[in-house]
């Protein structure tokens, strides 16, 4: 796992923010390994332990247990679509079928242990996401950092193009 | 006023309507075992810090009221003040009493805590019971029994989590058994200083996990088997082979190092199953260490000697022991005083080195010494000395400095002047005396539970028994005198040690002393000065301390001075 | 101060008391310093410090500030409770992890307006001690972070921050701690253990109060976004003129957050209990979906208890009883906790007679049961348990007893675990079985009972088990 020089300096330059404990340190590694990598690995795991002195369990229990961290490789740009109440009684479900169906994304075979599927042709992958704090704007959706409201199925086609 | 903190240090807690008194800062589950009422629980454990996750322990709590300024409280005919029992229940095992609580394990809220907890740790477990280790030592199954319900209510599919994972050489893991207390995580990073496990995934799918390419392989990693509470860890060396209720179990200690760690022998038909270690807080605590734990194999080895042998030209055959015992004792006889060495071993009991004192005495022979063994100390329990009885050979025996006569024997068995040599437990090959060597004597007699070079060069072999098929005791490095209980018998013909040397001393000596072990006892403590008024039932369970050494445990420094923080109950 | 003008079609409803939001949607607002130094900001930062932090803490004990994060505890009083002999190093944690359904402001705050976080915290900090802060962000703000960290930077260089603030001996170092999506870092002390690098397993209370035993085992103090800018505000204008904001107890303003079947869903900020649900519904809101009747509202996130259109309450006023109706209820604290909710964080939900009430439960349960952090065992299992008997009733398989299992499984969570999701996530069950149990058991059939099947009975049936 090649880290680049800069990576490494905004890595280093993060965890000063922790001066009591580098172990707090975690969360703000891995954000930034999963920016560059685009998702985390075993590598990256044993990696951040190495860094931090942790132990490589101590890093595997934390990536595991936040969505979002990921562990398999997304599509190019990733999509989130929020589920929860105020965004599913917009509209939610049907946004996320319409942007599947558009985006060629086939997701009968996300289950919890498998949350993300990617198009076909690796361009989108798509999730989805509890309560973005958006509520009244919904159906929220997010594409990679990118945050975009009101997102019904009538919006779909919009949202998509913004992103080739 | 009821005599409250007349005496600042202890506090008046009811508990299931009786008060009693318990020093300040005593947890609430604690005080209830001292009453007597066993709090069910799963993720506490007084060596470990308490999480409190399970929400076993969860009882009944109430408080008398916060006085306004001014106010003089109610009290009642015993001068108590009222409690206000609080409509929220409390776990029992992070919460300490204060002076005037009250504390219900039975009422109608405790009891339905209990239930709900019981009900839902059983909704997504396998049910394994048939083929799973744990039962009959199972906490789930015990409180199942009284907090749990007879028919299951949850109608849809179990959460499927990795079943039969190989987590380290000595231990096996099934994460659907598991109902994640902890108490596995927190003793490996709290105790055995190795960080190797944690919890990956969350919610209802939390999984049990070692790292890839890391595992649960430390020296100590049989004990997250001895608490976790089901069958999620079980041992690879026990895992199907017995079922716990038909160990017959008994008390004694390891004797793989001179640590001497407590531990309970599991037999069944005179076959030792498994150790598991006895808490003793002078000791071992309440753990041990793999190796010493898995160290009984050997019982059973196709090499255990089971009958006399008798050395004719370069063979040997089998005999009896009135013959053996004869023929050993015309050889001891004929080389006796300076001519003889006797090499007894650390691994003897006190019983059999003070026997072996006897048969010296009556051989007129000087020339004794054991075969000092050392291995590198653990920060933990392990200790350098791998002689579990070094203390004994020098209080005994009177072995002064252990291993120091040996090369001077070698140097006289060379030179012709030691003609013979009896040992008992020892393969002098391994303790640096070469074949040759021993070669060159007249008459080698020796005792061992194992078949082994040195016994092939025997003129007469006596098969003895091993520790956990013997009675006796033994002092332990840090200068504990502890028991040896039988926990099963020896195989074939093997006799038990005291008892070959008894007959050995009346064969060279026609002297018809001590019937039975208690009888060897007895004298031995008005020869021995540290053993002066004791017998072998006033040891104990637990041991006494016997004599001052400089040795410390390392494990129990750590755990006194996490007793000391407040960290744990100790 | 100018008074704000607002961007076309975002103006505050009249009713609104703009302070906290005053410059969100503000029209030539931007989140830099100069325009916040300009429009007269950080003046209470140099006012506080030329008090004692003991005068601060209690001006906030005197404005009855309550917790804007959904506890609603009296701000200055969770202040005093740091050790009066402590040695240790005090840390105080802007919990920006926003994560309550329903709830839609501290985003806005963090976007548009970080430097009034930043004052607010910083007048705090000097109260209680605390030389180094972090504002915990949840992961799904990233634009926020790189906002927050840029005014931090630019507080750097005007000397409201790092060694020597303002020319005084106080030091104050704040950071950005981004989350990873999780609710439970919402939570005080998994909040806590999430900064310190762990799983975010809160902590058992006691002895873990964080006041005593917070971050790194020292004092902490944990406070919402919009609280800490509400100790600006109170600063300004004084504790007493504070408490006269809103209504006696239930002080102040506070930010509604509105979603659901209405007209205009947004954000609104009101004097606290001196608007009442209709008020809200109708005026701010401008009512329902057209042809729609109100069936049911969450009123404080969705942890809160659900309320019928068509309850009718007992309320104190004085010494008199009064009964009033769903659309009376002044949004306050102490009102909502008497009608059987509670304010929490502001996230109202309004749900018409379009709504299946098991529908939305389940959508609710799903959130609670991924959410849940798996600690304790009534959370873990039964979060779980309730989810996926909900999802029974919603696919249509519902049978007679589920609805007397899934009241006595919520039953069982409530208050018997180690924090607080414990009632978030079986409370909207609770109140959704005893608000609208019809509906639920009508969802049931007594012909969907069956024998139950598990996977391997199944395998086994279809004959792929060999013999």
């Amino acid at each position: 796992m090649e880290i680049p020089a800069q990576l490494e300096e905004e890595i280093d330059q993060r965890i000063t923010h922790y001066p009591v404990s580098k172990r707090s340190a975690v969360l703000p590694v891995l954000h930034l390994l999963q920016h560059h990598f685009r998702y985390l690995d075993q590598e990256a795991i044993d990696w951040t332990a190495a860094k931090l002195e942790l132990e490589p369990i101590n890093v595997l229990e934390v990536v595991t247990f936040y969505p979002g961290f990921r562990q398999t490789a997304p599509g190019k740009y990733h999509i989130r679509v929020c589920r929860t109440l105020s965004c599913a009684m917009a509209g939610a479900y049907e946004t996320m079928e319409k942007i599947c169906e558009l985006a060629e994304i086939d997701r009968s075979a996300v289950s919890h242990h498998n949350p993300i599927a990617v198009s076909k042709d690796g361009k989108f992958s798509i999730e989805f996401a509890e309560c973005l704090a958006s509520c009244g704007s919904g159906p929220v959706v997010m594409v990679e950092d990118d945050f975009h409201e009101n997102i019904d199925t009538g919006a779909a086609r919009d949202l998509l193009s913004k992103y080739d | 006023m009821a005599e409250a903190s007349t005496d600042d240090n202890l506090v008046n807690v009811q508990i299931d309507g009786r008060w009693m008194k318990f020093p300040r800062g005593t947890r609430m589950i604690e005080a209830c075992r001292q009453a007597e009422i066993d709090v069910p629980h799963y993720c506490y454990h007084p060596k470990l810090t308490s999480p409190g996750n399970c929400r076993m322990c969860l009882v009944e709590m109430g408080m008398p009221p916060r006085l306004a300024p001014g106010q003089e409280p109610e009290l009642d005919e015993d001068g108590h003040q009222p409690i206000g029992w609080m409509p929220r229940p409390v776990i029992a095992c992070a919460n300490t009493v204060a002076d005037g609580m009250g504390i219900r394990t039975q009422s109608t809220l405790a009891q339905e805590c209990r239930k709900g907890v019981m009900e839902f740790l059983l909704i997504n477990h396998p049910l394994d019971c048939p083929i799973c280790d744990q039962a009959g030592e199972c906490s789930l199954q015990e409180f199942s029994v009284e907090h749990g319900n007879g028919q299951s209510r949850f109608l849809d599919q179990k959460v499927k989590k990795p079943k039969n994972v190989k987590v380290g050489p000595r231990v096996r893991l099934d994460d659907e058994r598991c109902i994640m207390c902890s108490r596995c995580i927190r003793f490996s990073r709290e105790i055995a200083d190795d960080d190797c496990l944690g919890f990956t995934d969350r919610g209802s799918h939390t999984v049990l996990t070692v790292n890839p390419g890391k595992e649960l392989a430390h020296n100590y990693s049989l004990n997250t088997v001895d608490i976790c509470p089901v069958g999620a860890l079980t041992s690879e060396d026990f895992r199907f082979q017995m079922r716990v209720w038909f160990l017959k179990e008994t008390d004694s200690i390891c004797t793989s190092c001179g640590r001497g760690c407590n531990t309970v022998i599991g037999t069944r038909e005179d076959k030792v199953y498994r150790q598991t270690p006895r808490e003793n807080n002078e000791v071992n605590s309440t753990w041990m260490c793999d190796r010493g734990r898995l160290d009984f194999h050997y019982l059973t080895s196709e090499s255990r000697l089971t009958d006399p042998m008798i050395k004719d030209g370069d063979t040997h055959r089998a005999s009896d022991w009135t013959e053996a015992i004869r023929r050993a004792g015309e050889g001891l006889l004929k080389y006796k005083g300076d001519s003889l060495a006797i090499i007894a071993s650390g691994r003897m009991s006190n019983e059999e080195l003070f026997m072996i004192r006897r048969l010296a005495e009556a051989l007129e022979t000087k020339t004794i010494d054991i075969v000092p063994r050392s291995g590198e100390a653990d920060q933990f329990l392990v200790a350098e000395d791998e002689n579990p009885n070094t203390n004994g050979a020098i209080e005994v025996l009177k072995v002064r400095k252990p291993g120091s006569k040996l090369a001077n024997i070698r140097r006289k068995i060379e030179d012709g002047t030691i003609k013979a040599v009896l040992v008992f437990g020892e393969n002098l090959i391994k303790a640096g005396f070469e074949e040759s060597l021993l070669k060159k004597l007249k008459f080698l007699c020796s005792s061992h539970i194992l078949a082994n070079p040195t016994a092939q060069l025997s003129d007469v072999v006596l098969p003895g028994t091993a520790a956990a098929e013997k009675r006796g005791s033994m002092i332990n490095v840090t200068g504990r005198l502890q028991r040896l209980n039988q926990a099963a018998q020896p195989p074939g013909n093997a006799m038990q040690d005291w008892e070959i040397l008894r007959e050995l001393n009346q064969s060279v000596s026609a002297s018809d002393e001590f019937e039975m072990l208690e009888d060897v006892f007895a004298t031995l403590s008005t020869k021995v000065a540290s053993f002066r008024g004791l017998t072998l039932g006033k040891i104990g369970a637990a041991g006494i301390p016997l004599i001052e050494t400089e040795e410390t445990i390392p494990l129990l420094e750590k755990e006194r001075a996490r007793v000391a923080a407040g960290q744990i109950v100790g | 101060m100018a008074k704000p003008k607002y961007i076309e079609g975002k103006e505050p409803h009249p009713r609104e008391h703009r302070m906290i939001f005053r410059n969100v949607d503000r029209k030539g607002w931007s989140a830099d310093i100069k325009c916040y130094l300009k429009d007269g900001g950080y003046e209470m930062a140099k006012k506080a410090l030329a008090m004692e932090p003991a005068e601060i803490t209690n001006e906030v004990k005197a404005s009855g500030l309550r917790g804007r994060g959904g506890a609603g505890f009296p701000t200055g009083v969770k202040w005093g409770f740091i050790p009066p002999n402590n040695t240790k190093p005090v840390y105080l944690i802007c919990n920006a992890d926003e994560s309550e359904p329903g709830t839609f402001k501290d985003r806005y705050i963090l976007h548009q307006d970080p430097h009034q976080l930043i004052e607010g915290m910083i007048i705090s900090c000097y109260a209680v001690g605390a030389k180094l802060a972090y504002i915990y962000i949840r992961e799904e703000f990233p634009e926020a972070a790189k906002i927050v960290e840029e005014a931090i930077r630019e507080a750097h260089e005007n000397k409201f921050l790092g060694k020597n603030v303002l020319g005084t001996d106080f030091e104050l170092e704040i950071y950005v701690h981004r989350g990873a999506g999780a609710y439970i870092c919402g939570e005080e002390t998994g909040l806590i253990e999430s900064l310190e690098g762990k799983r975010p397993y809160p902590r058992i209370k006691p002895p873990y109060f964080p006041a005593a035993l917070g971050l790194y085992m020292c004092p902490t103090i944990v406070n919402n976004v919009e609280s800490l800018c509400h100790v600006k505000h109170v600063i300004e204008m004084g504790g007493e003129a504070y408490g006269k904001l809103g209504t006696p107890r239930n002080t102040g303003t506070r930010i509604l957050c509105v979603s659901g079947d209405v007209n205009r869903p947004g954000y609104y900020e009101v004097q606290v209990g001196k608007v009442t649900m209709g008020e809200v519904i109708d005026e701010l809101c401008g009512g329902l979906k057209k042809g729609r009747k109100l069936k049911a509202v969450i009123p404080g996130g969705s942890s809160s208890k659900v309320l019928r259109a068509d309850e009718k309450f007992t309320i104190k006023q004085g010494d008199e009883e009064k009964e009033i109706g769903l659309l009376d209820i002044p949004m306050d604290f102490d009102t909502m906790a008497a009608c059987g909710s509670m304010a929490g964080s502001g996230g109202v939900i309004i749900m018409d007679d379009s709504r299946d009430m098991t529908w939305v439960l389940n959508n609710l349960n799903e959130f609670y049961a991924h959410e849940s952090c798996g600690q304790c065992t009534p959370c873990r299992e039964g979060s779980l348990w309730m989810k996926k008997i909900t999802a029974r009733l919603v696919r249509g398989g519902g049978l007679p007893e589920d609805v007397k299992t899934l009241q006595s499984v919520a039953d069982n969570i409530e208050g018997k675990t180690i924090c607080a999701f414990g009632e978030a996530c079986s409370w909207p069950t609770q109140s959704f079985l005893n608000k609208f149990g019809d509906e639920f058991k009508k969802a049931t059939k007594r012909s969907n009972v069956k024998k139950p099947t598990n996977p391997e009975a199944e395998i086994a049936a279809k004959g792929l088990v060999q013999k």
